[in-house]
């Protein structure tokens, strides 16, 4: 875990206010209600809640890909200071090209059956040469000087591909047939990174043909081979077993040091995220409602749901009969509740939870709570 | 200690075959249950873990008889059921029910939840009137913390967790001994989810209820049971107390799978990677001792001789080499010993 001092406060992602509505034939679903969220530099910050909450939503705005029905009604999300709302198809195509990607739950869904895992990888570096080219080239003549290090020359062969490469990053230009070599070269190295067993293999390979873990981490490899500035995981390792999801977890607190992005881990299992995050997230039916370093929150969550969440982990160290839940369920969107949403639920809800919205507000240094009960 | 027995059963395979070819001929065996052998107490809760494709779902529902078994025994209440038919059967179909895992595809979009009950308890003579049958209706319903108003609307009035209550309300109808809970929690919420267990175990005490609880969360299972059966590519490999599975577990299999569970507290955090590789295909299990691909304490006995199951400690059983050879002597040397 990163120490808030090595961070920084460098915001490579802020959303604020935004508001997403679904137009739907029982009427209007009023999914995300004024979502507040920053993520700095190469931090990696969880956001949970229950099925419903919105956090799908949320990362979907992020990367443009709402259902038709959906409507932005009022909010920005700035990535880097540009705005992804106002972005044309195109800004938004390239900007998922380069800068944004996303990693689904159920990466059988996601892949193309009828194409093998390296054509649809490499696909993406074919959709745009030019931005890729730089990195491909960077790649190979890093390996080039490695290998010049080890044994501390180069024979014939490797000295006139690296004057070939050389000249190719002054023009620019380079002929197809050694773009597609580079291509494989740098698909290999980001499968190998994911530690995906046999990558040669794996890249003639359709995704049936491998397990679930090996798909999640195909699926990881596409997002990092455009070597993304932030990178969304949703729901990453829901559908994957126990142990393979102990090897994913693992591999993603090994990259994050590789691969210098900031990652939004989006998950329903506070476990997950107790092992991995930097910093937490708390959403409720379309509203974040507490945000702080994850210790603090595992030590002092202040939001009832919060802590109404915690108490109703199952654990393996305590029995039922400590276990507690939370009373009610999840409400229906589309005629959500005044004021503070989850005023139905609250255990410690007063007259005014139900007559106005409390706003995030930051209770104690990098604590962020929204509940009147913590307001002065 | 015998005559407690609810539930028995010897042997019990189910090979499914995988036909190819234009004669369809069986080219091989996927072997989702290969030879499980196990008591079930009357009034207890026996957990069954495991990861995806371990078998435990078509083992819960060969012992109901959904899925005819290949081979092997199973033994209700003193009478073998194995070879039963059609209305041989009846009366164990209403001692035995199940609880499904995703309470949306179990349950009649079509069908109110009332005419759901009416249906099961018509079929086995359960009321003698229609008057007797919406008052055990109204009973019921009321036990899974529904009110009776409940009962005239539809599946899709429900939230998840109230359909799971409805789907346990449709097992209690017919008054059953023995209920088989197939992930029941695992399409719900967290918030929900303590709910529904807190509502299984108080139906437990109330209609002394024997349980079968399937689940791949290991905390849940720690919770529901008294004992547990660890499951490993068809095969129970490891069988105790739910204290000692979780306290002292011997099969390398049970460790690796308790240290995978991520726990809710950052500062436990922890090396993650304990289990390398994935789980072998049920049609290819490996031979002799079906983990030694993936164990780091495998030996060569292990890939020439197959375990069996071993009481190592009073009613904790497992299905190893290493630990059964370990526990007998520690100072032999397994790899001198095969030879």
């Amino acid at each position: 875990m990163l120490t808030p001092e090595i961070r920084g406060n460098e915001d490579v992602l802020k959303i604020s206010n935004l508001n997403v509505i679904f137009h739907t034939y029982a009427g209007e679903v009023k999914a995300l209600n004024g979502v507040e969220l920053s993520v700095k530099k190469s931090e990696l910050l969880g956001l949970v809640g229950e099925s419903g909450c919105g956090k799908t939503v949320t990362s979907l705005s992020i990367v443009g890909l709402l259902p038709p029905n959906a409507e932005v009604v009022s909010g920005e999300i700035l990535l880097n200071g540009k705005n992804l709302l106002t972005m044309t198809k195109e800004e938004m195509r390239k900007a998922r090209l380069k800068d944004v990607a996303i990693v689904f739950q159920d990466p059988l869904t996601y892949l193309n059956p009828v194409l093998t895992v390296g054509s649809q990888i490499t696909e993406i570096i074919a959709t745009d040469t030019q931005i890729f080219l730089p990195k491909l080239l960077e790649h190979r003549l890093d390996e080039i000087v490695q290998v010049e290090n080890e044994k501390g020359q180069l024979d014939t062969e490797l000295l006139s591909e690296k004057q070939r490469l050389n000249s190719a990053v002054e023009t620019g230009k380079l002929d197809a047939n050694e773009i597609k070599r580079l291509t494989r070269n740098y698909v290999l190295s980001i499968l190998r990174s994911v530690r995906l067993p046999h990558p040669e293999k794996a890249l003639e390979s359709y995704p049936f043909e491998l397990s679930g873990g090996m798909r999640q981490r195909a699926m990881i490899a596409m997002a990092l081979i455009r070597r993304p500035k932030l990178l969304l995981a949703d729901e990453m390792t829901t559908a994957l077993d126990v142990t393979v999801q102990a090897q994913i977890l693992q591999l993603m607190k090994e990259l994050r040091n590789e691969i210098d992005a900031s990652v939004i881990l989006i998950t329903h299992d506070l476990a997950v995220v107790a092992e991995v995050c930097d910093r937490v997230a708390v959403m409720y039916a379309g509203d974040v409602v507490e945000v702080a370093d994850v210790d603090e929150l595992f030590k002092n969550p202040l939001h009832p749901y919060t802590r109404g969440l915690l108490a109703s982990i199952p654990r393996v160290d305590a029995t039922i009969d400590q276990q507690s839940s939370i009373g009610g369920s999840v409400p229906n969107l589309i005629y959500p509740p005044s004021g503070c949403r989850f005023h139905p639920r609250c255990p410690k809800a007063f007259e005014k939870c139900s007559q106005a919205k409390p706003e995030l507000v930051e209770v104690s240094p990098r604590h962020l709570v929204s509940c009147f009960l913590y307001e002065e | 200690m015998s005559n407690n027995n609810l539930l028995r059963t010897e042997n019990l395979y189910k090979w499914f075959p995988i036909r190819s070819g234009i004669f369809s001929r069986t080219v091989e065996h996927l072997k989702a249950v290969d030879g499980v052998s196990i008591d079930i107490q009357r009034g207890e809760t026996l957990g069954l873990v495991g990861e995806s494709g371990c078998g435990k779902t078509t083992f819960g529902r060969t012992i109901m008889r959904l899925t005819e078994p290949s081979n092997g025994s199973i033994n209700f209440d003193g009478v073998d059921i194995t070879k039963l038919k059609g209305r041989q059967l009846k009366p164990f179909r209403r001692k035995m029910q199940m609880v499904f895992q995703d309470p949306y595809a179990s349950l009649d979009p079509r069908q109110n939840v009332r005419s759901a009950l009416l249906e099961p308890m018509r079929l086995h003579h359960i009321a003698s009137s229609k008057k007797d049958a919406n008052k055990l209706a109204e009973e019921v319903i009321k036990k899974v913390g529904l009110n009776p108003d409940h009962l005239a609307r539809f599946p899709h009035e429900f939230s998840g967790g109230q359909r799971q209550r409805i789907a346990i309300a449709l097992a209690l109808v017919v008054q059953p001994s023995f209920i088989v809970l197939d992930e029941p929690t695992s399409s719900l919420d967290v918030s929900v989810q303590s709910q529904i267990l807190k509502l299984l175990r108080n139906l437990q005490k109330d209609l002394d209820l024997t349980y079968i609880f399937i689940s791949h969360n290991l905390a849940v299972i720690r919770q529901m049971c008294n004992r547990a059966a660890v499951m490993y590519l068809g095969r129970v490999v490891e069988l105790a107390p739910i204290e000692r599975l979780f306290e002292n577990p011997k099969y390398p299999y049970t460790k690796a799978l308790l240290a995978s569970i991520p726990q809710p507290d950052p500062s436990k955090r922890k090396e993650l990677r304990v289990l390398q590789g994935d789980v072998p295909s049920p049609t290819a299990i490996p031979t002799a001792c079906r983990f030694r691909p993936r164990c780091s304490f495998a030996t060569k006995k292990c890939g020439t001789i197959a375990p069996s199951m071993v009481e190592v400690e009073r009613n904790h059983w497992i299905e190893c080499h290493y630990d059964i050879d370990f526990a007998k002597n520690s100072q032999v040397d397994l790899s001198q010993q095969s030879a």
